[in-house]
């Protein structure tokens, strides 16, 4: 059974909203986690040159001339800064989600992650030049 | 044994997190070059629509926007709670019905692609 406490229990006083203004660490997380908003953003973006694309060439002309407008470009320059702040984060924990074990030794970290950045920029460069890029 | 429908939630999340990990960035440089007046051979009108025309093409553009608006949708969720948004259903069901509808949108525009 619980006992009565009649006590005045020190409340830490934690800003509900600006929370991780307090630390740099904090700050980095929601960086991170703040990068869905970009990614999310652009991939309806994408949704987007879907249905230009399947109303005809005119409309997908127009897409493609909205995507030449300052506002897209900042949006762009700013996806592409955070979503590479996921690739990076995302790539750095990979040691931790899947450590591999080698008989008594374990894989050192930045072989791991080392070995996911070289894929990604892999990926990244199939992708561009797959796509005629340059 | 105790009923969760996180692995549900949590397993698209991985899915999307790795996948645009990888894609995203090239896919975000490819449209900026297109809005830069260097518009890459496979984002002109006619090469577009022929590479989007294949079957698998289609089923891998539709998986691609899934997993992205899903691990989009979920991570924007726990973002919504860290900065005190305590909805959390309210919140859950609106984002992830976003993902959702952003996906079948995707399908039938695929869809409605036009032939040659």
């Amino acid at each position: 059974m619980a006992e009565q406490v009649t006590r005045k229990p020190y409340l830490r006083e934690l800003p509900r909203t600006l929370w991780f203004l307090r630390h740099p660490r904090y700050v980095r997380y929601m960086a991170r986690e703040f990068s869905c908003f970009f990614i999310g953003a652009y991939t309806l973006m994408l949704v987007l040159g879907l249905k230009r694309l399947a109303e005809g060439p005119e409309a997908y002309a127009g897409f493609l001339e909205a995507l030449a407008s300052p506002g897209a470009i900042v949006f762009h320059l700013f996806a592409l800064a955070f979503s590479a702040y996921h690739s990076i984060t995302w790539f750095r924990l990979t040691p931790k989600a899947m450590p591999v074990q080698l008989g008594e030794n374990f894989l050192p970290d930045g072989v791991i992650a080392g070995a996911h950045y070289a894929g990604w920029a892999l990926v990244s460069l199939v992708v561009l030049w797959l796509a005629g890029a340059f | 044994m105790a009923q969760s429908n996180k692995p549900i939630v949590w397993g698209p999340f991985a899915a999307g997190g790795t996948l645009t990990a990888f894609l995203t960035p090239a896919l975000i440089l490819l449209t900026l070059l297109a809005g830069l007046g260097h518009v890459p051979e496979l984002l002109a009108y006619e090469a577009l629509r022929a590479f989007a025309s294949h079957g698998l093409v289609k089923l891998g553009l539709g998986v691609v926007i899934f997993l992205s608006l899903w691990s989009a949708a979920h991570r924007l969720r726990i973002t919504c709670y860290d900065l005190g948004v305590r909805a959390d259903t309210l919140v859950a069901t609106l984002v992830y019905a976003v993902a959702i509808a952003g996906t079948l949108a995707a399908a039938v525009y695929l869809l409605r692609l036009p032939a040659a």
